[in-house]
Order: structure tokens, then sequence, then C-alpha cells
């Protein structure tokens, strides 16, 4: 019988706790897939954050740090500063990296740290029980923005990748959403794209995935992903916004250290 | 080799941790401590080793964790605000087991207080700080000399515990010069290694750094697992030193700065033949509890008094030791303020006249 799917290496064979319709499987895969492509697997360090991907250091069959929440940059930072010449990446989520830890991943990108960070925008907070999150989009109904936000009231949605387009460190950055093949293989290709600017020391790489939360969104998984498409794309344009740092050749010395 | 050389107690805090095999410095400036980044940022490099200033205590804390997960030696530093902001991280790092050594060069407070040096962070150091059940190794040196001894025995120990060790100095102990001995230069690579760290996986199975236990039942086992390692630091680490303790009449007992100036204060009651001793705990945590005890054992003490650069914070600990056998004296200064030899001269000599139990606080 021919084996037409499976699960990827780099992946462990246990259930996740995610709910039907979540984009995080696909996202974990996608890392997986390209880790293993690109031969890293037995060098590589994968630091969780807090949020619903908390228990990713069990999904990786990679070294896993657990992170506190906001942090993972940080923890990323030492992991790699201490040793260079393994494969470091951070997956967080909105929350996480756009509320909490906006100090961490910011300055990381200052400092070109040579990291990958695989940021999941899903436009609210999940584990939490669908609380408001920093990307959450004007008139969306979350717990704690019971009449939908609104920017007198709460303040506009952050465009991270925006944001960080303006950073001098960063090298590679991203943003697909994960809804229709074409659009998965995209991102798999920049997260590709991410790991390799890791791999040839140029500095900083994130990749932005648009990910559904059905639970918290209050939706089918097949109307979450209509969501993605209709609302959350307009307002967080897909592309790359930068291959191939601003400033090559100008980072931090990274010898090894012995 | 040793060398003798003359140097600022937070820089040699810092060239102690270098010999002692520490290549890993991540910290965020802030006075009194600031020689310690400041040294670091050039003398790290000269060693191969690595100086990140963070974004943050936050951020600094958390550099600290990844690098003692990776599996290297240490360290960052701070003073009391900073160490305040770090504490989220040190329970994390007590919470995985991840060695690493925090130094808190400690200035009044609270809130913003002030720039001078204090000991209001006794409380904080060896009671907990941050969340959770967990305990740090906190040593509490009182020359330069200790800051270099205690700096390289806290990595040492930590390392041995796989717990998070703390060095409780001053802004005193921080800015003054003295002569040290410094030990020779140790190399990461001579470490013993550490299988448990998270640096690749190569070839062997994943391992995982972390704190969190979702069932109860698996929490409570984590936590009892920590609780036997606490209790075997209690019964290896107590240190304490004591000086003119077989005649006492009245011990004094102060750790740090204060110890220092409690010497130097009942050097001249001994010359005027008052039987009064010191106890200064080099370890505060774990609290030499037991030799405290055996000193009022012998029968000869009759008062104690604990002076701190505090509103009384050590001196519970030392009640719950003493336990009502000898009335408990307390004299502290806050806020920055140092006390002279000559007013815990004065007041070590109330307490011995039988005067003075209750009052000189404050």
């Amino acid at each position: 019988m021919r084996v037409a799917f499976e699960r990827p290496a780099g992946l462990t064979d246990c259930p996740t706790h995610y709910c039907p319709g979540c984009t995080h499987g696909i996202a974990h895969r996608l890392i997986a897939e390209v880790i293993t492509e690109l031969g890293v697997a037995d060098r590589t360090i994968g630091v969780a954050p807090v949020g619903c991907s908390v228990l990713a250091y069990d999904y990786f069959d990679y070294d896993m740090i657990q992170a506190s929440h906001g942090r993972a940059p940080a923890v990323a930072t030492g992991v790699k500063r201490a040793l260079p010449d393994r494969t470091v990446f951070a997956y967080q989520g909105d929350g996480d990296l756009a509320s909490i830890g906006m100090a961490e991943i910011i300055h990381a990108a200052a400092r070109g740290e040579n990291i990958t960070v695989i940021f999941i925008n899903n436009a609210i907070y999940g584990m939490t029980g669908g609380q408001m999150a920093p990307t959450t989009l004007l008139g969306q109904l979350t717990t704690t923005s019971p009449a939908g936000r609104e920017a007198p009231r709460e303040g506009y949605p952050l465009r991270v990748a925006e944001l960080l387009e303006q950073v001098r460190g960063v090298a590679y950055l991203a943003r697909y959403p994960l809804t229709k093949p074409p659009e998965i293989g995209r991102a798999r290709n920049a997260i590709r794209k991410a790991f390799q600017t890791q791999l040839a020391g140029k500095g900083f790489s994130l990749v932005e995935l648009l990910s559904t939360c059905p639970t918290g969104w209050g939706m089918t998984p097949r109307e979450a992903l209509r969501w993605v498409e209709e609302v959350m794309v307009p307002y967080y344009p897909p592309g790359e916004f930068r291959d191939g740092p601003e400033d090559p050749g100008g980072g931090p010395s990274r010898k090894r250290v012995g | 080799m040793e060398e003798l050389v003359l140097m600022k107690g937070n820089e040699a805090v810092g060239e102690a941790a270098i010999r002692a095999g520490c290549r890993f410095f991540f910290g965020y400036p802030i006075t009194p401590q600031n020689e310690i980044p400041e040294y670091m940022s050039h003398r790290l490099p000269q060693v191969s080793g690595v100086f990140v200033q963070a974004e943050s205590e936050v951020a600094a804390i958390n550099m600290v964790y990844g690098a003692a997960a990776a599996g290297v030696r240490v360290m960052t530093s701070s003073s009391s605000p900073g160490i305040s902001l770090k504490q989220e991280g040190i329970s994390y790092l007590a919470g995985s087991e991840l060695p690493a050594l925090i130094v808190n060069i400690m200035r009044g407070g609270p809130g913003l207080g002030t720039i001078q040096p204090a000991q209001s962070d006794y409380f904080q150091a060896v009671k907990g700080g941050g969340h959770g059940d967990y305990r740090l190794l906190v040593y509490a040196p009182s020359t330069v000399q200790e800051m270099v001894d205690l700096t390289g025995l806290a990595l040492d120990r930590a390392d041995h515990y796989r717990n998070p060790a703390l060095i409780l100095g001053d802004g005193l102990l921080g800015q003054m010069m003295e002569p040290v001995n410094l030990p020779p230069l140790s190399h990461p690579e001579d470490l013993p290694v550490k299988p448990w760290a998270t640096d690749g996986r190569r070839g062997g199975p994943k391992r995982v750094i972390n704190s969190l236990y979702l069932q109860a039942e698996a929490c409570e086992e984590h936590n009892r697992r920590l609780q036997a390692k606490y209790r075997e630091m209690e019964a290896g680490e107590q240190r304490w030193e004591a000086a003119w303790a077989d005649d006492a009449e009245v011990l004094v007992v102060a750790y740090g700065t204060v110890a220092r100036i409690c010497r130097t204060a009942l050097e001249g009651l001994r010359d005027r033949r008052l039987a009064v001793g010191l106890f200064r705990p080099i370890a505060l945590w774990p609290f030499p509890g037991p030799a405290l005890a055996g000193l009022l054992q012998r029968g000869r003490i009759r008062a104690v008094l604990v002076a701190e650069m505090s509103a009384g914070q050590m001196v519970e600990d030392v009640r719950s030791v003493v336990c009502g056998r000898v009335p408990v004296a307390f004299y502290g200064r806050t806020g920055g303020v140092v006390p002279s030899p000559e007013e815990i001269g004065q007041h070590v000599t109330a307490v011995y006249e039988g005067g003075a139990i209750n009052a000189g606080c404050l």
C-alpha cells in the first residue's frame, strides 16, 4: 500500500489539543517539514510561548524550551548567543508577541538576532477564552470587547509586519494566510526562506501567519477560513516585506564561544 | 595562579564570575551596580564571551533563562527595583531547575527609593520574591574578597543543584575598593557537562525545559521534588561566621555591610571588656539557624541584637531560631542610611546593660 500522506519527521506522535479548524496544526507541520528539508533537526532548539501553543514543546520533536508570556525572543536570544551554530526558533501568538512581548520582539529584531520567529496572528486570545488581542480587528466581538472593538474605546489593531519593516536588523519578513493550498505553499516557502536566512547568518527573520480561531470567533472551520480571507487579509496584506538584510554584514559578530 | 589586585566590589564580582567559567552576561543599567555590566562589556569579549545589554531587566533575565537552558554558565546583575522586575523570570528559572547567578546590589526602597545602600530586599531574596514555592541559594558577602569567593561558589552550587543562586550585596560593597586575591581563570570546557541542557538533540531523544504541569497531581509531584532538593540544600549549604562567640553574653547578628560595621563596633567594646560576640550568616538561605541555636544552647548568651539596613527583616528568622529563649532586640537604619560603628556600639552597650531590649528600632 502506498503512503500518500503522513506526519512529518519533526512532529511527535502525540494528539494535539488544538480545536477542529484551528490552523496551528498546519503551522507546526510547515515548520517541521522545512526543518527536515534543511537537515537541521538534530541541532534545532525551539522556544514555545504562553498561549494556545504553550504545549508546542510536546508536539515538536526537537529540544524545546517553554518561555514566560511574551519573552520567547529574549529566551531565543540567550540560546542563540550561547550556541551560535544551532538553529533557534520561537513560536508565538499575537497576545504573546504583539501585546505583552512587544518590547522583546522589537529589540530582538533591532539587534538583528540571528533567530527565526513564527508569529501566529489569529486576532484573538485563544487559550484564555477569546479575549481581545492587540490584533483584534475593528468591530470584532470578543469576550472583553463584547460590543465590538471600537477605536475610541479599545484603540486600533497593530500591524506587526509593517511595524517590523521599519526596524533595521530584520533580514527576512513575510506574512501569509493559512487558508488555501496556494497560500499555504507561499507560507511554507516563506518559512523556508526565514530559516535559510538564519542558516546564512544574515540576522532576524519572522513569518506572520494569518490563522483561524473558530472556537474564539464562534464560527465553523469553513466560516473561519472565509473570515481570514475576507476580513483579515484586507487589513493584514500578505506578501514579502523584506528579503535580505538592509545592512548586509553590519550585524554583530557571531564568533563561536569555546 | 592567584593574583592580588585592587578592585571595586562590582568589578570584582564580574571578574570572579569570568574566573569561575562564566562567559555570558545579560543585563540592564541601574545604579549602584553599573560597574558590573560596564566591566563585563569590555572584559567578556577578551575571553570569547558574550555581553548583551538587554532592553529591560525582564528581557535580561529571560536571556539568562535561554542561555542557562542551553547549558552555559550565565549571570545577570541589577539593583533592587530591577531585581523586582526579574522576579517572574527567577521563578521560571527555579521552576524549570535552571542554574544561573543573579547579583542584587541593593539600594533603599520601596519604589524608586534611593541609590544609597540598603538591605531591605532580604525578604524578597530568601522568602521567594516571585510566585510559587521555591528557594534560591542566597549569599551575603561582607568584603570585596568575599564578593569574589561567593561569586565562584554561587556559580558552582547553582550548577550542582540546578538552581538559581543570588548574591545579595549592597551599594557600599559594590562601590568600595579593596585588595582581592583572584582565583585562576577556569575554562567553560572544563566544567561538568549538563546532559539535561537543550542544546540540540544530536541523534538522541529530545529534551524539554519547562515549568508547566497542567495536571494538579503532576505539578504537586514536581513541587515535592523541588522541596526535596531544598531540604538537601538546607543540609549541605549553611554558611556562617562567628567571632568572640565563646564568651559572649550579648550576641550581635548581622550580615553583609552591617556585619562588618558591627565587627568594628564590637572590637571597641571588647577592648572595654564587654563580653559581646558576632554571628554573621554568610548564606542567608539556607539560613544557618542550627549554628545560631547551638551558640544559644551553651547558655551564656542573655540577649541578641540584630542589626540591619532595613526596618527589620532578617530579625524575623533570628527570632524564629531564638524562639523566646532570650530577648531579641533590633536596630535598623533605612532609606540608604548606613549606621556608624559608634551608633551600633551604643545600641549593643544599651542591650548589654539590659536597658534597651525593645528600644532602638529606627
